[in-house]
């Protein structure tokens, strides 16, 4: 995976006209005794990351922990006391005047929290700004404008003002903006903090939608965790300035670094964070040719009453229970005794998606998205990864992993191991 | 007892030595260059509105009151023009109008880059605020004596000195106007790459022409007022109707004239207004204005609002 961005030891003081300010960030003096002494006030205190091509990386804190200084600092609007940023060969902090306008011309741009829409220019001379005075012909802006606008639904609206649009419709439009030049990477500064519940959410499902086809390397802003969680591959808390933790939604919610991010994942909806794939079980699967009695074996061995047949694929296509094999002539192959309707659920998908699956009460085969059998899941246990303590977030490598040996000897095929249908999953 | 009894300070003398012994010997030719701009472009104005006919110019104006203010100053236009030429004040009229035109074009190209530049320099800001001050408490009388001793007089000192009367609401307004600019703007503008002066031309001073075309309103008006003063050294037109009205004890000569600069100033006052008013006049340009004019069709800017369900 390509490395787009790298920040090194970035911090960022304001009023430290002398320099005490640092020193007394070195020594390890708090952001607010600092302020308090000498009337420096800590942006950033020393922050260190890298993000990956492709990926969201959500940078998450409330008011006033730095999320917008460090953003800016990024894209050299701000420039950092010290420290380092680099895209490309480039670092942010430190090149100079022309070759920073080029890296914003072409390499990184920016979505405002107010969407900072130009009122007197219209819809597309918004969106065309950039290439604006980047010096491209009128023609050409026209076009590459409208390209960008069509992708965010709004091409019909190219010639309106923007306060003639809806908060929404104008963040769209912000979209459109930072995307027609066809930048590597965007930064987004909380831009849906401005926006009421329900398009907030709705902005969300479409930037994921649009993420998926652009794939950008994305640096989203937001001081809500829920959407810091919906959206990022990994997310940074930050508190005074600083990095607090960083890490996948999943490890942010089941392994908080301190109390803090404690604190804020207490009343999370686990539901919307953890994915089947993250609580499948490893299972033991049946060929869809093994005889009764071989299959019998194997359920025994495993001490199950229920599994999941799979063809030569490894797809899943049905599942047997003990009773069925019991009464069944030993030597009829499962194929004919199996049950194709089981409940499935793919890997990606989060839990709240897989109550109709669990309804049934049987276990829950998971599948990847080529419909290979990766695990199951016993309906039961989705409960306990709800609560939100965090041993019960940790179930999958405690106490219900007893009902299932996690070695299990049988010469069958075994299924495959959840770890690496974990893994596959981008950037894990 | 009084300091007087101690000291007297020779401030005459001194004033005089420094204009006539060091300024005028020394920089007269440069007084006199600084003349020759302003008198071309008055005289060309003068021409201009001496040769075309009274109707035309009343159409134009008439035309330009009903885009940007509405039907009822278009009227008001009309019927004031119309007047002003009944009591034979129409060449009067156009004089001084060329005299306005040319001081507040001069403020315009002198006071817009000077407001521009202070405004991105506090420093800049710092040292000019207090001039300003100055130029705006010293009575409008006072700035005469200089003009005459350092130009002499006549039309073109006349106007310098309006001029410099009228040269601080637009320096001041320009530089609130791009100073209120939202920050957020100005950081979008940088975050795509535009240099310092694409920043300038495309984000502020578009959003700050509301701001400058009211310092331009407060100009203007100004430089009315100084319409009769200037006459006193030697400027034409309706001040100098009522400064000799007023010399000859005609009192009607003198409100002749006054009721001139009146209509005069109102017409002019409400349509820079006009343009200063959101709402108005920006989105409707003046070619559209024109247009529909002519096509008999109103221009209004599309004022729908799309709620989200739209989106
Ligand atoms: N220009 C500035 N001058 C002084 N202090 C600033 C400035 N900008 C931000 N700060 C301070 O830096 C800290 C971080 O601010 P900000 O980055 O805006 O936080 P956030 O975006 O997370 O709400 C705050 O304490 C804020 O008061
Ligand atoms: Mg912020």
């Amino acid at each position: 995976m390509t490395i787009k961005l790298k920040v090194e030891n970035v911090s960022k003081l304001f009023n430290d006209k002398r320099g005490e300010g640092l020193s007394l960030l070195k020594q390890g003096r708090a952001k607010d005794e600092i302020f308090r002494d000498i009337g420096v006030t800590v942006g950033i205190d020393n922050v260190s990351f890298e993000v990956n091509e492709g990926e969201i990386f959500v940078i998450m804190g409330l008011s006033g922990s730095g999320k917008s200084t460090l953003v800016r600092t990024l894209n050299g609007l701000i420039k950092p006391t010290m420290g380092k940023i680099m895209i490309g060969g480039d670092d942010v902090a430190s090149c100079d005047a022309k070759r920073l306008r080029e890296i914003r011309r072409r390499e990184i741009t920016m979505v405002f929290q107010h969407f900072a829409l130009f009122p007197h220019k219209t819809v597309a001379e918004n969106v065309a700004f950039g290439l604006r005075v980047r010096g491209l012909g009128k023609d050409e802006r026209r076009q590459a404008a409208i390209e960008a606008l069509a992708r965010v639904g709004l091409q019909d609206h190219a010639d309106s003002m923007p306060d003639q649009l809806s908060g929404g419709m104008q963040q769209r439009v912000g979209l459109a903006r930072g995307l027609a030049t066809d930048p590597e990477i965007l930064l987004m500064d909380e831009p849906f903090g401005a926006l009421d519940p329900l398009i907030r959410r709705e902005m969300q499902d479409e930037l994921i939608v649009l993420q998926k086809e652009l794939k950008k390397t994305i640096i989203f802003i937001t001081h809500d965790l829920n959407e810091a969680l919906l959206l990022g591959d990994r997310i940074a808390i930050m508190k005074d300035g600083a990095f607090v933790q960083v890490g996948t939604a999943q490890d942010i919610v089941s392994h908080p670094a301190d109390d803090y991010v404690r604190a804020f994942v207490a009343d999370v909806d686990r539901s919307r964070v953890f994915t089947a794939s993250d609580i499948a079980k490893d299972a033991d699967h049946i060929p869809v040719h093994t005889k009764a009695i071989r299959a019998l074996a194997v359920m025994d061995k495993a001490g199950v009453d229920l599994a999941h047949v799979v063809d030569a694929k490894e797809m899943l296509v049905g599942a047997v229970t003990r009773e069925t094999l019991e009464a069944a002539k030993p030597d009829t192959p499962v194929a004919d005794l199996m049950d194709t309707d089981v409940p499935s659920v793919s890997g990606e998908s989060y839990i709240n998606e897989m109550y109709t699956a669990a309804q049934s009460g049987a276990p829950i085969a998971v599948t990847d998205e080529d419909g290979k059998f990766v695990g199951s899941i016993e309906p039961a246990s989705i409960f306990g990864h709800l609560a939100s303590d965090e041993s019960a977030g940790d179930d999958e490598d405690g106490t219900a992993d007893d009902a299932l040996p996690p070695q299990p000897a049988a010469p069958e095929p075994l299924g495959s191991d959840v770890r690496d249908a974990k893994q596959e999953r981008p950037n894990q | 007892m009084s300091p007087s009894d101690l000291l007297i300070l020779p401030f005459e003398d001194w004033i005089n030595a420094f204009v006539r012994g060091f300024l005028v010997p020394n920089f007269r030719p440069l007084f006199r260059a600084l003349q020759v701009p302003v008198n071309e472009v008055l005289q060309g104005f003068d021409a201009f509105f001496a040769w075309v006919p009274m109707l035309a110019v009343t159409a134009a104006f008439a035309l330009l009151a009903w885009r940007v203010v509405g039907r009822g100053m278009a009227i008001v236009t009309i019927v004031g023009f119309c007047f002003i030429d009944m009591i034979e004040l129409w060449p009067e009229t156009m004089t001084t109008l060329a005299m306005i035109i040319t001081s507040v074009l001069f403020c315009t190209v002198i006071g817009v880059p000077i407001g521009i530049l202070v405004a991105r320099s506090d420093r800049a800001w710092k040292l000019t605020r207090p001039i300003l001050d100055i130029m705006q408490t010293v009575p409008s009388f006072v700035y005469l004596v200089p003009i005459v001793m350092l130009f002499g007089v006549g039309m073109a000192p006349g106007i310098i000195a309006t001029i410099i009367f009228a040269l601080p609401p637009i320096i001041r307004m320009t530089n609130l106007g791009i100073r209120n600019v939202r920050g957020d703007l100005i950081e979008a503008a940088e975050a795509f790459g535009a240099t310092p002066t694409q920043t300038l031309l495309e984000v502020q001073v578009p959003l700050a022409m509301r701001t400058i075309m009211a310092g331009l309103n407060q100009t203007l008006m100004l430089a009315m007022s100084m319409v009769v003063i200037a006459a006193l050294i030697g400027a034409g037109g309706l001040g100098l109707v009522v400064n000799t009205g007023l010399g000859r004890l005609n009192v009607g000569q003198a409100t002749a004239g006054g009721v001139g600069i009146v209509i005069l100033a109102i017409v002019l006052d409400r349509i820079t207004q006009g343009f200063a008013e959101p709402g108005k006049g920006q989105k409707t340009g003046l070619i559209a204005a024109l247009k529909s004019f002519v096509s008999g069709q109103t221009v209004e800017p599309a004022s729908q609002t799309y709620s989200d369900k739209t989106a």
